[in-house]
């Protein structure tokens, strides 16, 4: 894929899903700490999400840090837009900020009401 | 490789109120936690704080660091301040 098709890739993929992470492995298998821990606070929150392995497609671990010009990963987007990395998603998830961002979201098909 | 006081020096050089405090996750000089206070971060969003911190370490995140944990905040009420 040419850079171009990774980028508009990229924005299909985070506007296409509610909640995206972009990892390295997966959260059945991560392959670093900083993803396991994003994806367990994803998996936490009891919706679903969408995830993008960085190292199953060639190009895509430069073409998402080019995306949001963040040099790190994992890069978790919710509602299309960037939230940031492990860190800010454990801070937004201790302090109530995540609850607060999930619930402007349309419920999940498996609510749990 | 990228020793703790070139990380600290080059925050500060971006936020000279901030108090950086670095800790060498695995002692090789490559996986750091690093804690910023910094007036300059009120108000902002987390993300803003840690582009900024981000944009003060420039390219050593696509060499000599290979992991960090970043924790940032405005300073609290009757914090002491950084020397």
């Amino acid at each position: 894929m040419s850079d171009n098709e990774l980028m508009e890739q990229i924005d299909a993929t985070v506007k296409e899903n509610q909640i995206v992470i972009f990892m390295k492995g997966s959260p059945m298998q991560p392959a670093c700490g900083f993803s396991a821990a994003a994806s367990e606070i994803l998996k936490a929150t009891g919706r679903p999400f969408a995830y993008v392995d960085v190292f199953e497609i060639p190009g895509v671990r430069d073409a998402i840090k080019q995306y949001t010009q963040w040099p790190t990963i994992p890069q978790i987007f919710i509602n299309g837009e960037f939230v940031g990395g492990t860190d800010i998603l454990r801070e937004m998830s201790g302090n109530g900020e995540l609850d607060a961002l999930l619930a402007t979201l349309e419920p999940p098909e498996t609510a749990e009401g | 490789m990228l020793p703790e006081a070139t990380l600290t020096s080059l925050i500060r050089a971006a936020l000279p109120d901030a108090r950086v405090e670095v800790e060498d996750l695995t002692g090789t000089q490559d996986h750091y936690a690093i804690t910023v206070i910094s007036e300059a971060f009120r108000g902002k969003s987390l993300l803003t704080q840690q582009r900024m911190v981000y944009a003060a370490l420039g390219d050593t995140l696509r060499g000599p660091i290979h992991a960090l944990a970043l924790n940032t905040r405005p300073p609290r009420d009757g914090e002491a301040a950084p020397e």
